[in-house]
């Protein structure tokens, strides 16, 4: 299994001043958002969820156009931050150290501030929408953003000479060398993102607090509405119907796009099998394909580079590396002042409206968080007890693989949240009931990371390493301590940072939810989030965000960044 | 015959390059001047680090030099020459271009039209012999056939000053060889409007076999040594006689300028004065090489020794840079010699070269001044990161380096040691 996915966070130095400033600008921005938000109507009707099978179609619709439009937005994103991050001095000194914050920050806890800023200004319907969106679009830009620009960044020196030397424009160096270069860690971030992206549809699809019932016309939707009214028929047909899109997408958009970037492999070597797929296959026969490629994308692709030509031609690009990066213009002095006497507003602002909150609140907001600290540690502890051996046993053995392979694939496209009201329906009547819940959710929304990498980790054992422990007749526990583990834990590392970044995000949803007209809470943190939206409570709504926000990059700084150091100075294959 | 005119094409005039700032620079290249007339072929040849292809860079205006003149025509070059391109050592193609279209990338880029760019495309990877692969994706063909495609494209855009980077050192032997005759065939034949070639690399036979003239250079830092022009008749034959005496006179300019010295010199460490590096110690090869010396009654050239090794002049220099520095050798106009102490350490035991080598490295400043560091200390353990600021002070970006082969020479002469673990050299109390 090829599951690429290295978080390229926890690279710089620990906690620094610019992660307090950025930290500062979100809260401000949060401030910003709840602002407006104190105008949001109180009490919001959600859309009528039809349980018919013949509304599916219309639904998976819905959701697919929702997802597209966020990854059109996350595409448009990342050429244009990444191309300016890997190309200016200053723009990168800001963008990087923005990027990094962003990518470690749970991402669900600016739902409720994003809907109801939004429902303030817009109608109902196209605000919950556009939040949707904006959700989605923030879990999926900022991996393929960092990705381009690591691409950028990497090009190998002399492939960017020869583009100097021929003096290719800049649109051509564009489109010749940095975008092909980029294209294949572009498509596996975006697959990456895009199955990511179907967690925090559902549930955007799903959310609803108190009066206020933000919920969308989607397949997360007919499936919590299936688990409300106990229709198990519909809650098949609905998982039936996500199963099928995630699929069906899978091979008509991303294995043809994979198979397609083969040929943007750098390290070459004619005679390796490229990944093939039946559907990239007929299109590229298709004979209507070859005849719009040859006579209307050909000569239109040449006169935008001639267009271009003419307009950049006279400028050949500074030649690469040794560029002396000329002195911050004034305009962008400027800017910059303008943003931080902007951050510094924003932040004052936020801190007034902190300052409005009992001080007796805060107690329970800390229990909270330890509460789901406590949840987050105990949905990872029991995915790596099941992971790991799992994983080890189908990356060792190759049989196994191919058996279990396109199985656990399926079953780790459905996304977590959109089972969370089945979840919640079969387990409300057990001992913890939704603290129960809670962790299972986490725990499915975790889990499969962790094998995926444990996977990867397992069959990355060189196979002479594999014989000579066999040679040496290590006994079992050994064997586990001497080779497998050490072998697997840049891997286990790498799964459960992401993996505990995912369990975060869902405590969010997860804490406290509305079933059959009641709402049911559990202490945490995330209950707080929820329970100050109901309630209109904003300053504890904003105050548990960004407690929320702070701890967990704290975290990823000091704890997953300590781990991520030591497996790349001791256990990395070499 | 080319004819040599009197007007310079490119001229260097004592141009400097640094890298790095505030104190921490690197001196990569010093002082170096020199022109290169219409109508020659230029060898610019030296070992690995000798700032050659950074001379290279200069010259195509891909970096600029930090100080000193950079002429073409004359005239002082801004930017990018526009009249000079590259064959590069790893090819640089686009992997992901056809064989045609990775010429046309550069046409196009002049802004020529498609059905020019077309033609002119064509006839040149015809011209390279390479009719029939226009589609053929890089990948598809061998090392030889994608250096071809290089050589295509930089011939496309016509330039005046063609500028070849280790062009064959990563092709297999059979292939630099046919494709350095037929270079050696467009070039002397004139189907290319090519006005000069400047060709970079560390191996003496191809600069010999293929140019004019011989530009030598030596590192730390990267500067010119000693020019010569080569007075060879086209074709020229290995094993012509004329040939390997002018062969044996280059091996004797280039390895003469290696240290040649008795007793280690350079200044301790925080001393003031002249600082001497390490070489990578390569026990094995020094041990080999004394053994093969010995063998040919403790004198041999250099040169049949290189090729009876099998080995570039660039893996052999610093075995014999690192024998010289021991008082193991002595290199004497072309030849190595052995000294007494070479013949003892050939003939002496594992555990007797130990000593050997232990009692020779001492006597080079930075090991001594570790060693007697370690000595003072009162638990024989102190950081590699002090070791490390010290010697950045003096070798800058190349400390790590130094520190590593000091490392490994006391290492093998049981000197001291290093604790991966804890960062920190040690010694046995």
């Amino acid at each position: 299994m090829r599951f690429r996915f290295s978080p390229p966070l926890l690279r710089r130095p620990g906690f620094t001043a610019g992660d307090a400033v950025i930290v500062l600008a979100l809260a401000g921005l949060l401030a910003a958002g709840l602002r407006l938000g104190w105008r949001a109507p109180a009490v919001l009707h959600g859309p009528e969820i039809s349980l018919s099978p013949s509304a599916l179609p219309l639904y998976a619709l819905l959701s697919t156009a929702r997802m597209t439009a966020a990854y059109v937005l996350s595409l448009a994103f990342t050429l244009v931050y990444g191309y300016a991050a890997a190309r200016s001095r200053t723009a990168r000194r800001v963008l990087i150290p923005l990027l990094d914050i962003l990518q470690s920050v749970p991402i669900l806890s600016f739902l409720p501030v994003v809907l109801l800023g939004l429902s303030a200004i817009l109608p109902q319907k196209p605000a919950a929408e556009l939040a949707a969106v904006l959700l989605i679009f923030t879990s999926q830009a900022w991996n393929m953003a960092y990705s381009f620009y690591q691409s950028i960044t990497t090009l190998p020196n002399e492939l960017r000479e020869a583009a100097a030397v021929f003096r290719l424009d800049r649109w051509l160096r564009f489109k010749t060398l940095e975008l092909p270069f980029a294209t294949l860690g572009l498509i596996w971030n975006s697959m990456m993102s895009w199955a990511g992206g179907w967690f925090f549809l559902m549930a955007a699809e799903i959310f609803r607090v108190g009066e206020r019932d933000f919920r969308l016309r989607g397949l997360g939707a007919y499936l919590q509405e299936a688990a409300n009214q106990g229709d198990m028929r519909a809650v098949v047909y609905g998982v039936a119907a996500l199963v099928a899109t995630i699929v069906v997408l899978d091979q008509i958009l991303w294995r043809p796009l994979l198979s397609w970037a083969d040929k943007f492999r750098l390290d070459g070597v004619a005679g390796e099998e490229p990944p093939r797929c039946w559907f990239g296959d007929l299109v590229s026969r298709s004979w209507l394909v070859e005849r719009a490629g040859a006579h209307l994308a050909a000569p239109l692709g040449e006169r935008v580079d001639r267009f271009l030509h003419e307009r950049l031609g006279g400028a050949p690009a500074a030649p690469p590396g040794d560029r002396s990066e000329a002195r911050p213009s004034r305009a962008v002095f400027l800017a910059g002042a303008a943003t931080a006497l902007l951050v510094l507003y924003g932040g004052y602002r936020a801190f007034g409206l902190l300052a409005t909150l009992p001080f007796s609140s805060w107690k329970p907001l800390l229990i909270g968080l330890a509460a789901t600290l406590l949840r987050v540690a105990a949905a990872l502890a029991i995915a790596l007890a099941w992971t790991v051996p799992a994983g080890v046993a189908i990356g060792m053995n190759r049989r196994l693989a191919s058996l279990a392979q396109p199985i656990v694939q399926v079953v780790a496209s459905i996304p977590a949240t959109a089972l969370f009201p089945v979840i919640v329906l079969a387990l409300l009547s057990a001992p913890g009931g939704l603290n129960l819940a809670a962790i299972v959710l986490m725990l499915m929304g975790t889990q499969w990371y962790l094998l995926f990498n444990v996977i990867a980790g397992a069959s990355a054992i060189p196979q002479d390493l594999r014989f000579t422990t066999d040679l040496l007749r290590l006994p079992f526990l050994d064997r586990w301590r001497v080779l497998i583990l050490p072998a697997i834990f840049p891997y286990v590392v790498t799964g459960a940072i992401t993996a505990a970044g995912g369990a975060w995000n869902a405590s969010i949803v997860a804490e406290r939810t509305e079933f059959a007209g009641r709402s049911r809470t559990t202490v945490g943190v995330g209950a707080l989030i929820a329970g100050a939206t109901a309630q209109g409570d904003y300053a504890l709504l904003l105050a548990a965000t960004l407690v929320l926000i702070v701890t967990v990059v704290l975290i990823n700084r000091t704890f997953w960044r300590a781990m991520y150091r030591l497996a790349e100075e001791r256990y990395r294959m070499e | 015959m080319n004819l040599v005119g009197d007007e310079n094409l490119l001229e260097l005039q004592g141009v400097d390059k640094t890298y790095g700032s505030d104190g921490r620079t690197f001196l990569a290249v010093k002082n170096v001047s020199l022109r290169i007339r219409p109508g020659e072929f230029v060898g610019l040849l030296g070992p690995s680090g000798c700032g050659k292809s950074t001379l290279l860079r200069i010259i195509t205006g891909l970096s600029p030099a930090s100080s000193g003149g950079v002429l073409y025509r004359g005239r002082p070059l801004v930017g990018i020459n526009p009249h000079a391109t590259i064959v590069f050592q790893t090819f640089a193609l686009y992997p992901w271009l056809t064989v045609e279209e990775n010429v046309e990338i550069a046409l196009k880029a002049r802004g020529l039209p498609p059905s020019e760019r077309r033609a002119r495309a064509l006839r040149l990877i015809d011209l390279v012999g390479l009719d029939g692969f226009e589609s053929a994706y890089p990948r598809e063909l061998s090392g030889g056939m994608r250096q071809k495609v290089g050589f295509a494209r930089a011939m496309a855009v016509e330039p005046e000053l063609l500028c070849l980077d280790e062009p064959f050192s990563a092709l297999d032997l059979l292939s630099a060889d046919a494709l350095r005759g037929e270079l050696l065939e467009l070039w002397l034949g004139k189907s290319i409007p090519t006005q000069a070639i400047l060709l970079v690399t560390h191996n003496i036979e191809e600069a010999l076999l293929l140019a004019d003239r011989l530009i030598i250079m030596d590192k730390d830092p990267g500067r010119v040594v000693a020019e010569m022009a080569v007075g060879l008749r086209y074709p020229r034959h290995r094993k012509d006689t004329a040939f390997l005496a002018t062969l044996d006179k280059v091996y004797a300019i280039v390895a003469g300028r290696t240290e040649r010295e008795t007793a280690p010199a350079g200044t301790a460490s925080g001393q003031p004065g002249r600082k001497t590096r390490l070489p990578v110690a390569r026990i094995n090869a020094l041990a080999g090489l004394m053994e093969k010396v010995r063998e040919e009654g403790g004198r041999v050239d250099l040169h049949r020794l290189a090729g009876e090794l099998h080995l570039e002049l660039d893996d052999l220099l610093p075995v014999v840079e690192g024998a010289e520095l021991l008082g193991f050798a002595q290199v004497d106009a072309g030849d190595i010699v052995l000294t007494a102490l070479g013949q003892a350490f050939a003939d002496a035991s594992i555990t007797a070269r130990k000593e050997i080598i232990a009692g020779r490295i001492l006597r080079h400043p930075t090991i001594r001044w570790i060693y007697e560091t370690l000595q003072q200390d009162d638990d024989r353990h102190v950081a590699a990161s002090f070791f490390l600021e010290r010697l950045q002070a003096e070798f800058g970006d190349d400390a790590p380096q130094q520190l590593e082969n000091a490392i490994s020479w006391g290492r093998y002469a049981e000197l001291f040691t290093f604790d991966d673990d804890t960062d920190e050299l040690f010694m046995e109390a």
